[in-house]
């Protein structure tokens, strides 16, 4: 599948933001006084902001923009859909916590607010893709945890680099930071593995209805068409090995190491915890953009390659 | 709405391809391609159509393969038409966020509202048959509407009111008809030749059925024989045979 800047700006960006204000808000729930208010809106103004940035970026991979609003009308059926839907939902409860912790106030119902939402409008991108039958890489069961997972971690590591280097972090925030790290890594190295292992059940004899051997002669068309544009990329399978490679030591490694910086003094902290959050974040962009043009289409069975 | 609809339609219009008699001409692609570019919606757009690297939208894509069946030694040339299937559950319309892409309950045919596509392409990445694709110019997806503006439409003669693509096919290899009524024309050859679904696993439910191609197996030896008995024939031919050896 042809990895698309803005739809892998999308995914990732909207991940980090939303799983920067789960851990606010659960910051929130844990015990308020902890956290600074001002950085606490800051955190706030950080998620809402990656938020916002990623769902208008994803407008701009339509041709026509301006009905997106329709796109709110059927989440009885469509997952674009729900997720269009749970986004906008979100924004209530993330501007009422805004409110509430500016203001002094914030409650425990609003913090799980946020956190219900935050992890709802995740799940729900996740389900764009899981849910498509005829990209084997996507309609896997790790999807949607992996999602999530990227989207936990890296909003954990985003909100310790701004609360750590001000000894505002609540204890805990480090190990969760690490547990969800490990947790996702795992789960995308199972996901490797089985994607690499499983065939698809659907070969060039199913798709023509023929039993025996079928190879193409003659193709229908002698340039490309929307479908090999769209759903025929093959660059990434020739280099995977190396992109997974370097996504793991960006994505896993680095950010690791970083939280070495937990020890050093608030300036040094700041930088080291930065790096490794920045790490992780590109990580993240070349894993979601493995995760599209490592994908391969059931229609290239037409064109003669293997799903 | 995107949803399907409540009940299965008891009418299902849909295509029957024979396999055996396509003989790849492209005349049905060509002809959906001049029908549907010169309908009451826009054209089906091409892009630097006199130019390098052209490409367009069109609606039915006619491959070529080698294929060596079970039962036939030698392998042969199948001529394979791709166009949408107008699935009983069709992953392209429940994907759909707007409600464009619909399934039509009374007769089952599969389309889209151009007016309100906002052109995400998702509908054809839930295709596993590649039946979607978008019109570049119009920024809206298209795809085979089974020619629903001929087949109901009065102002033609009875007998083209068939899609454009069957009143093309110049070896009768397409087949249109109510595959939802077990007596129709078109059931009774899918029953009669063995007709099958693209892809089941993918559980879409195609209304559209392939025709297999015949076995040649008996045929083929008598097609050997006569090819080598040219060169002892009798009478004219063979005093013309044994001149023209010499």
């Amino acid at each position: 599948m042809r990895p698309a800047w803005s739809v892998i700006f999308f995914t990732s960006v909207s991940g980090v933001g939303y799983g920067l204000t789960f851990w606010l808000a659960a910051a929130v729930l844990a015990g308020s006084s902890e956290v600074d208010r001002t950085l606490a809106l800051v955190a706030l103004g950080i998620g809402l902001f990656l938020i916002s940035a990623g769902l208008l970026s994803s407008t701009l991979h339509l041709h026509h923009p301006e009905r997106a609003w329709r796109a709110f009308s059927q989440w009885r059926s469509s997952w674009l859909s729900r997720e269009g839907v749970a986004a906008i939902l979100a924004y209530a409860p993330l501007l009422w916590l805004a409110l509430a912790v500016w203001r002094g106030a914030a409650g425990p119902l609003v913090a799980l607010l946020v956190m219900l939402m935050s992890v709802i409008t995740v799940l729900c991108t996740a389900m764009i893709y899981a849910s498509l039958r005829p990209i084997r890489a996507w309609c896997h069961y790790l999807v949607p945890p992996i999602y999530l997972g990227f989207a936990l971690a890296s909003g954990a590591f985003w909100l310790l680099l701004l609360l750590a280097p001000a000894a505002q972090a609540p204890s805990w925030l480090p190990a969760v930071s690490v547990l969800a790290l490990a947790a996702v890594w795992f789960a995308k190295w199972r996901y490797w593995r089985e994607l690499d292992q499983d065939k698809s059940p659907s070969t060039p004899a199913t798709a023509t209805a023929l039993t025996g051997a079928v190879t193409p002669l003659d193709p229908p068309h002698t340039e490309e068409n929307y479908l090999l544009h769209e759903m025929a990329y093959s660059v990434a399978r020739r280099h995977s090995n190396q992109l997974r490679r370097i996504a793991v030591v960006s994505g896993l490694l680095l950010p690791l190491l970083s939280l070495g910086g937990l020890l050093l003094p608030a300036v040094a902290s700041g930088l080291v915890l930065g790096v490794g959050a920045a790490a992780l974040t590109l990580g993240i962009l070349i894993e979601r953009w493995l995760f599209f043009a490592e994908a391969t289409h059931t229609v290239t069975l037409y064109y003669g390659t293997q799903p | 709405m995107t949803q399907l609809p409540a009940k299965p339609a008891p009418v299902k219009l849909g295509l029957v391809i024979d396999l055996d008699t396509c003989v790849g001409c492209h005349a049905c692609a060509v002809s959906c391609k001049e029908w549907n570019t010169g309908g009451w919606v826009a054209p089906l757009s091409d892009q630097n159509p006199y130019g390098p690297n052209q490409s367009g939208t069109w609606l039915n894509r006619v491959h070529s393969y080698e294929w060596s069946g079970d039962d036939d030694s030698a392998s042969r040339t199948v001529h394979f038409p791709r166009s949408c299937l107008h699935c009983e559950d069709a992953p392209c319309v429940t994907v759909c966020p707007t409600g464009a892409s619909f399934k039509r309950g009374e007769d089952g045919i599969v389309l889209v509202d151009e007016d309100k596509c906002i052109g995400c392409g998702l509908c054809a990445w839930a295709c596993p048959y590649g039946a979607r694709e978008m019109d570049l110019d119009q920024g809206v997806m298209k795809k085979c509407t089974l020619c629903v503006d001929r087949i109901y439409n009065e102002e033609l003669a009875e007998h083209e009111r068939v899609p454009a693509c069957v009143a093309a096919c110049p070896t009768s290899a397409r087949h249109f008809g109510d595959l939802g009524d077990p007596e129709s024309a078109v059931s009774k050859l899918v029953a009669e030749r063995g007709g099958a679904d693209l892809m089941p696993e993918q559980g879409c439910k195609p209304t559209n059925k392939y025709l297999p191609p015949r076995s040649r197996k008996a045929a083929a030896p008598r097609m050997g024989a006569a090819a080598a008995s040219t060169s002892t024939s009798v009478g004219f031919l063979g005093w013309l045979d044994q001149l023209l050896s010499d």
